[in-house]
Formats: C-alpha cells, sequence, structure tokens
C-alpha cells in the first residue's frame, strides 16, 4: 500500500484543480505525459525571470548562473539513473531523438551488411523507426521478439534471436500499451554474451520504477523529462563514456565543437560533443526540480502506488462485462499501464464518453501499431496512472465504461 | 462524484440515427464481382472502411459498405449506402461534396436534401472526430475518381489513407 500523503501531493498540481465539461479532472493519460507540479512551474518561470542566458560561453553573471544549473541538472540525471557520471548523460529533445542519435552516430559506424538488430512487436514506433532507418542504410537485418499470450517477450524467442550476429538488443523496459515490464537486465546478459550491445528504451520505466543503469546493465538508456514531471522538450540519452567516445557527432554545429577551420573542424569533450546548437536551457534546468520531487516521494514508493492503482483499476475493469484487459496480471511484470477494450464500443466512441466525465484515457494504436497487428485489434483504450491520482478516480472511470456501454450497446442488432 | 449533465453538443454526436446505424448497418453484405472496391484506412485511428460498387447506365446500382471503426466512421459509411444508391456518378460527387462542407464547417446549415445525414451535422464541433465522418465519402470520392481515370470498363481496387 501506498504511504504517500496523495492530498498533498495533489495539491503540488494546480492543473488539478480544473474541471473537464464541467467535471473535475481525472488525468489517467499519464504514459502520453504527466502533469506538472507547481516547483516544476516555479523554476521555469525562476530562469526566465532571473538568470536566462547562453550557456558554455558567456563571461557574465546570468551565463556561469545559467551553466551552473544546467550542469547541475545533469548530475541529477545521472544520479537518478545511477549513471557513474555526469559526463554520460546527454540532452535531447525526446526519447525519439535520443534513439536516433544512437541509430545515426553509432548504428552508421558499426553496423554492416548481415548484422542483425534485435527488437521486439511490443516497441513503440520511436524503438522501431529508426531502425528500420538503419537497416535501409546499412544492409543490417531487424529481427523481432514475440510476445506471449499474456503480453510478455515469448522466453525461447528471445535466446534463439540474440544469436551471433546480433550487434544491437534495442528493447522497452516498459511496454507503454501492455504496461509490461521486461527482464532487461537477463536480456543484457545475453546480448553481451553474444558481442551485442543493449539499448533500452526507459521512456515508461524511468519515471515510474528505479532505475539504476549499471545494474542493469544497459549500454545506452533513453528517456524523456516530460513524461516524469518534467517540462516538455527535453530528453536524455544515458551511454556508456567509452561508447560516447567512440561514436561520431550526430548533429554538427556550434557547442559541440572545440576548433573549426573552413575545411574542417574538431569536437567537444563527450558530453557536449552531442550536443549541437543552444540546447533547452530553461526546461532543464525545470526538470532538474522534477527530478527533485521524485527523489524526495522515492522511487520504490511511486513504484508501489502505480502497482496499488493498477491492481485495483484491473479488478473493477474485469467486473465490467465484454471487457478484455491486455497484457501481464502478475504486479512484478507489469506496472501503472492499463489497456483494454469493450466488445461493441470503439475506443474513440469510449474515449469520447470519458472526456464528458473528465476522464482523460488516451484511445488509438499508442504508436505501437506492429503490436495493435499482433493483438489482432485497431486499437485499444488505455488508462495510466502516476504519483497524483488516488484510488477514488477509479469511480469515474467506471461510470464513465458504465454509461459508455448503455448509449453503444444494442439490445438486440438486426443487420440488412 | 456528481452525475455528468447531459450536454447539448454531445447528444449531437451521437444522434439516435447514428447509433442505430452503428448497431445495425445496411447494405452490408458483399458484392460478388464488384466493379469498383474502394478502401479506405484511418492510420490515426485504425478505422476501416471498404465500398463495392456496380455501375448501371452512369448510376450506382449496387452499393456494399464494410468495415471496423468507431461508431461515427460505420454509420457515416452506412448513411453513404443509403443515399448514394441510384445515383449518378455525378450527382453521387456533389453528394460528397455537400456533406464533407457540413462535416467541417460547424457554422454550416445542412441542406434539406441530404435527410438523415443531417444527423452527422453535430460531428464538426468535435475536431477529433472529423476524420472519423469523412473517411468514407472521402473514399468514395477516390474510388469515384480513379474509376473515371481507368476506364470504367474493368474492376480497379483503390486505397485511400484519411
Amino acid at each position: 500500500m501506498t504511504t504517500f500523503d496523495i492530498d498533498r501531493i495533489r495539491a503540488d498540481f494546480p492543473i488539478l484543480k480544473r474541471e473537464v465539461h464541467g467535471q473535475p479532472l481525472v488525468y489517467f493519460d499519464n504514459a502520453a505525459t504527466t502533469q506538472k507540479p507547481r516547483q516544476v512551474i516555479d523554476a521555469l518561470v525562476h530562469y526566465y525571470e532571473h538568470y536566462n542566458a547562453n550557456i558554455h560561453r558567456g563571461i557574465h553573471a546570468l551565463a556561469e548562473e545559467a551553466t551552473a544549473r544546467y550542469e547541475e541538472t545533469r548530475q541529477k540525471v545521472a544520479d537518478f539513473i545511477g549513471a557513474p557520471g555526469p559526463e554520460c548523460i546527454v540532452f535531447t529533445r525526446n526519447t525519439t531523438e535520443s534513439i536516433n542519435l544512437v541509430a545515426n552516430a553509432w548504428g552508421r559506424k558499426n553496423l554492416g551488411e548481415g548484422d542483425e538488430i534485435i527488437l521486439s512487436t511490443m516497441e513503440h514506433h520511436s524503438n522501431l523507426v529508426p531502425w528500420q532507418m538503419l537497416a535501409q542504410a546499412t544492409g543490417a537485418k531487424l529481427r523481432h521478439i514475440d510476445i506471449d499470450d499474456e503480453g510478455r517477450l515469448a522466453g525461447d524467442s528471445v535466446e534463439q534471436l540474440i544469436g551471433e550476429r546480433a550487434k544491437l538488443v534495442a528493447i522497452t523496459h516498459m511496454s507503454n500499451v501492455l504496461g509490461t515490464v521486461n527482464p532487461v537486465r537477463q536480456i543484457a546478459d545475453l546480448a553481451h554474451a553474444q558481442g551485442a550491445l543493449l539499448l533500452v528504451d526507459g521512456a515508461q520505466s524511468v519515471p515510474h520504477l528505479p532505475v539504476n543503469v549499471q545494474e542493469l546493465d544497459c549500454d545506452f538508456l533513453a528517456f524523456s523529462a516530460h513524461k516524469m514531471l518534467g517540462p516538455t522538450g527535453v530528453g536524455v540519452l544515458y551511454a556508456r563514456h567509452e561508447l560516447l567516445e567512440s561514436m561520431d557527432p550526430f548533429l554538427g554545429g556550434g557547442e559541440m565543437i572545440r576548433r573549426v577551420g573552413l575545411e574542417e573542424s574538431t569536437w567537444n569533450d563527450v558530453p557536449w560533443k552531442f550536443e549541437a546548437g543552444t540546447p533547452n536551457i530553461g526546461d532543464v534546468c525545470a526538470f532538474g526540480a522534477a527530478l527533485d520531487y521524485l527523489q524526495e516521494l522515492g522511487m520504490e514508493q511511486v513504484r508501489a502506488h502505480e502497482v496499488s492503482l493498477a491492481q485495483q483499476a484491473m479488478r473493477r475493469l474485469s467486473e465490467v462485462p465484454g471487457i478484455t484487459i491486455y497484457g501481464p496480471k502478475s504486479d512484478e511484470a507489469r506496472g501503472g499501464v492499463v489497456s483494454f477494450n469493450l466488445e461493441d464500443i470503439h475506443p474513440h466512441d469510449l474515449g469520447t464518453v470519458l472526456d464528458r466525465h473528465g476522464v482523460a484515457i488516451r484511445a488509438g494504436h499508442h504508436c505501437a501499431q506492429p503490436l495493435m497487428a499482433r493483438l489482432d485489434v485497431v486499437a485499444t483504450a488505455r488508462a495510466s496512472f502516476y504519483v497524483y491520482n488516488k484510488e477514488e478516480e477509479l469511480d469515474a472511470l467506471i461510470e464513465g465504461i458504465q454509461a459508455a456501454v448503455r448509449l453503444f450497446r444494442a439490445p438486440a442488432p438486426t443487420r440488412t | 462524484m456528481p452525475q455528468p449533465q447531459p450536454e447539448p453538443e454531445f447528444d449531437e454526436l451521437y444522434r439516435e440515427i447514428i447509433l442505430d446505424h452503428y448497431r445495425s448497418p445496411r447494405h452490408h453484405q458483399p458484392l460478388a464481382n464488384a466493379q469498383v472496391v474502394a478502401e479506405g484506412y484511418n492510420p490515426l485511428c485504425g478505422d476501416e472502411v471498404e465500398l463495392q460498387l456496380n455501375f448501371e447506365n452512369g448510376a450506382i446500382s449496387d452499393v456494399s459498405v464494410q468495415g471496423r471503426g468507431c461508431s461515427i466512421s460505420q454509420a457515416s459509411g452506412s448513411l453513404l449506402g443509403d443515399i448514394v444508391l441510384g445515383k449518378p456518378t455525378d450527382e453521387a460527387r456533389r453528394l460528397i461534396g455537400l456533406v464533407t462542407n457540413m462535416l467541417t464547417d460547424a457554422e454550416a446549415e445542412p441542406p434539406e436534401e441530404l435527410g438523415d445525414l443531417e444527423a452527422l451535422q453535430g460531428v464538426a464541433k468535435f475536431p477529433a472526430r472529423v476524420k472519423c465522418a469523412t473517411l468514407a465519402w472521402h473514399t468514395l470520392e477516390d474510388g469515384l475518381k480513379q474509376r473515371e481515370a481507368a476506364g470504367a470498363d474493368r474492376p480497379i481496387v483503390t486505397r485511400h489513407d484519411e
């Protein structure tokens, strides 16, 4: 059970005071993006009101302060995921850009004809499309680990596919649709035994459970600030230091250079070699406040709270006639994401009805079209939870679902 | 929790006619040897509509509407079948224009000749759902256009992404 003081947490989030269509907002779309606490909003405003300046080159007080705060957040990120040091942390725009950085800066240099990139059928498009593009450019092949009926990676498929031609395994830590938490450490061992590297898509795991890159033994980890109370427009790539050193730059321009001539240039040290142009300084600084907030709550507590909510949601949803709930049943193997479908009611119709009840969920393919095909559905409805959600909010979800059932389910359809 | 108040806009989206066409779609039997098979797909939400059409003397003599998706997309297809059956292709094209205009312009007053299709008028106030309603119509438009280009002599299959 949760040891959170939920009311105190909720008081930190101004948006939770608003109403939607005359109903209190119930925000269950946290896998898409999370809301922001006052502390993060204040940190962003504070940056623009007090020390807005470009970083790493000014000699005035504002530039020094901005640089210090920006680099302080890099250290906080390193601490948050147990990275050996801040030099392993690259700021990007989002998870997608972090993965594209690896595909371009590492992949184009290290992959060739016949090499294999191992993915899974549960990947978000952001951990699929960059590898498709890389495969087309290099002649490497994609192979996909299948899932079992409960939406977990099929064990024998994992071992069979990670073979001697594997150069990279790129896998999600937690599925944004199924909620499945994958055994990343085990996959790291299998990958490394074949000489392959492991990239972990942490977009859904870093915000929701304790993640330590050294314990996971992953080579790359990508995630986004906006899914963990931080602002939009900030992504993180963690990579082992020696990998970053050996990789070519991704984007060229200011910041990432040391000496520039008319014909050629030399590169800055890592991680700045990968941060071309003026970065998103204000949002990175505000992201620091989000990390502080989560650290204070404690990630073990965050995880326990969400597991408890997901468990209750699944219990109550399973009482709705004609419902299909996707993903694993056991707590250890899943996070706070619950996807489902109702017989005779399309997720978009459900989403529209729930919206009128003030309940925000996601309805659609969740940027995981191959997974939708694998589940043989066109779309699912998805409720996803975070630190400020409470058990009572599930009432509104269930009431909304019942209203949709009353509206859409036909007594006895006659087809002509 | 307070009970949600019924809101006029919401009732406007899920009108009884829409729900009826969703639950009991018309023109649902597939055609054998259709002259035009027009498939429509909305990659954003996965809605699918398949129209099968036969023609005689320049008019749509047979129509079948199948698919899977939300109530708006499927009801819109069913209503499409009702109104275009028996219409000359030029007339069908004109109707497509009238309907898509109604679906995208919340201020537009639906012409009386659209009959039950007027029930779809409320969609214009739900920007996220407009494409659900236009899918079948754009699919038909694409099918008719390609039939004309192909010369109308041989069966064709068209694919439209909304």
